[in-house]
């Protein structure tokens, strides 16, 4: 058994390693070596706990037992999982967090002997405050991505779902969570405390539902920062440096993310969390504006328009991960690369379903990471190239954004592709984005539209080069 | 007058939201993905408090409700640390540069 003071130092040390896992990240020459530091921080702190407990004999091969079947479980998922099924898993994973939370708090409230928080009926002022923000937290994040994850998975339709009085319903809910932290912290009834994450549990659940698939981005982001924040509550509970400095660290990088993801689509957090984004609203509009003339081509075509070009650059959205057509894409940039044809990519913040959705999958895909450039890296470089190659993205590239301002889209930062001498667009109709505006880039003298399966055009495309 | 051990925490927290803050505006956002993954992965550190939980006030009796609760804590964080840091490795091994001479 170690003293409090040595266990507490090595905490610190764990907290430490965790600062430099996510600065690792800061480039991914370094980001490798920054995960090992991550690695080498939870085997501090975990070793740590089992050090500093001293007398658990018995339990400690139960511990053990639990642990390595997580593991196992965890383990088996992080090799089996698609990349292209990564918002899902991370969506999963937070959910996981926010319960193991729970679980902690309610094991702390029904035995706080064992943390030195007190008796049962008699805890600590501070530690019930603490206790109740992390189960609270904890449980909105559970049920929040458990509705986030099966939005993303499919299995419920990611339509945003609303309904009358639902802000008002949601308000008095996040009202009534916090009056009754005030009445268990009087009256440390256990009832109240069950009451509590009940509730909390039905909130997490209410705030997601509202909000549509391509707004996930946002929702991950802050699920993941909620994650944090209840594990900085648990770690105030239990005085535990570790948990504190992490769940400051996972906290303020959700947010960040968020803000970046909010800033990405020109739309204030409120607005995003409240949801029902491109529901209905624009329908009338665009009933009048249907008849005009597009410009509809094969695979021969866009093979020829890339042959001549001199320098092409390809805009990936969603539907590129939806149709998992991330190799055969890198596989034609591969023969045009062999024509000597300059080939970049061009990646919208809030292109796909979570940040650096895209990123991840051209990874996969053996693309180049310095290939692959950020909106305000490539912007400039639409106007001299020849094509731009748009597959899987919308609304992201609507020049709507830049000129309407009666858009909703209007004022957000989109790729000038119609910039380029000739874009080629492939998309499987002309159905309006998730925005539900129709796209002016489709109208274009310039444009030609590709209307085919993003992965059978992109090997057809292949095969005609 | 003594300072109440809170006030440390509380300081302790705040410096490292502003640690967070900086560190994370540095990250390149070609690798946001695994950066949710690998907060994930640490931010089950609470697994601390689960292994605190599970092996709590062992008199003999090892199933407890609160032990309990410690003990399915533990299975859920192991899940997410084991697949957060073993997600995260397979994704950063995928972030090649350009080979030189091809």
């Amino acid at each position: 058994m170690i003293s409090a003071n040595l266990s507490a130092i090595f905490y610190l040390i764990s907290g430490v390693l965790f600062i430099l896992a996510l600065r690792g990240l800061s480039s991914p020459e370094t980001s490798r070596q920054g995960n090992f530091y991550g690695i080498i921080g939870m085997v501090i702190a975990i070793t740590v706990t089992f050090l500093s407990i001293g007398n658990f004999a018995s339990g400690f091969i139960y511990v053990l037992i639990f642990l390595l079947a997580g593991g196992a479980i965890g383990a088996f998922i992080a090799f089996k999982i698609p990349m292209t099924a990564m918002p899902e898993l991370v969506a999963g994973f937070h959910s996981l967090v926010g319960l193991a939370a729970v679980f902690v708090a309610i094991s702390a409230f029904i035995n706080p002997q064992a943390f030195n928080l007190g008796s049962p009926g008699d805890i600590k002022l501070a530690s019930l405050i603490e206790m109740s923000i992390g189960a609270a937290v904890g449980a909105i994040t559970f049920s929040g991505s458990i509705i986030a994850f099966l939005k993303l998975q499919g299995i419920m339709s990611g339509a945003p779902i609303t309904f009358k009085g639902q802000h008002l319903l949601n308000a008095s809910i996040l009202v009534s969570i916090i009056v009754l932290t005030y009445l268990l912290c009087v009256s440390q009834s256990s009832n109240l405390f069950w009451l509590l994450i009940a509730i909390s549990f039905l909130i997490g659940f209410l705030l997601i539902i509202p909000i549509g698939g391509a707004d996930m981005p946002v929702v991950i982001s802050m699920l993941n920062s909620y994650s944090g924040w209840a594990a900085a509550g648990i770690g105030f509970t239990l005085e535990n440096t570790a948990l504190i400095i992490t769940g400051a660290l996972v906290g303020s990088s959700g947010a960040i993310l968020s803000y970046i993801m909010c800033k990405g689509m020109n739309r204030s957090f409120f607005n995003v969390i409240l949801g029902g984004f491109g529901a209905t609203e624009q329908s009338t509009k665009e009933t009048n504006k249907e008849q005009r003339p597009v410009k509809s081509g094969n695979a021969d075509d866009a093979a020829f328009l890339m042959k001549n070009a001199s320098s092409v650059i390809i805009v990936p959205g969603y539907g590129m991960a939806v149709a998992q057509a991330q190799h055969a894409l890198r596989e034609m940039v591969d023969t045009l690369k062999k024509n000597d044809i300059k080939v970049s990519y061009a990646i919208h913040p809030v292109a796909g379903r979570m940040p650096g959705h895209m990123n991840v999958l051209l990874a996969e895909a053996n693309v180049p990471y310095d290939e692959v450039f950020e909106l305000e890296e490539i912007n400039n470089d639409f106007a001299n190239a020849d094509v731009a190659f748009v597959i899987g993205a919308n609304d992201v590239t609507n020049p709507v954004a830049k000129t309407d301002p009666q858009s909703p889209i209007y004022g957000m930062p989109v790729l000038d592709v119609e910039k380029c001498k000739s874009v080629l667009f492939v998309k499987r109709s002309l159905s309006p984005g998730y925005a539900g505006i129709d796209n002016d880039l489709f109208y274009k003298e310039n444009t030609l539209m590709l209307f085919a399966d993003a992965k059978k055009m992109t090997e057809d495309i292949t095969k005609n080069l | 007058m003594e300072i109440d051990p809170f006030i440390f925490r509380l300081s302790i927290f705040i410096l490292s939201i502003f640690i967070g803050y900086y560190v994370v505006w540095s990250v390149t956002p070609s690798l946001h993905t695994p950066l949710m993954s690998v907060t994930n992965a640490i931010s089950s550190v609470i697994i601390v408090g689960a292994i605190i939980a599970a092996l709590a006030n062992l008199d003999g009796t090892i199933f407890t409700s609160s032990s309990l609760f410690g003990y399915l804590a533990i299975t859920l964080a192991a899940i997410n640390i084991f697949g957060g840091f073993l997600v995260t490795q397979r994704m950063l091994a995928m972030y090649k540069k350009k080979k030189k001479d091809k």
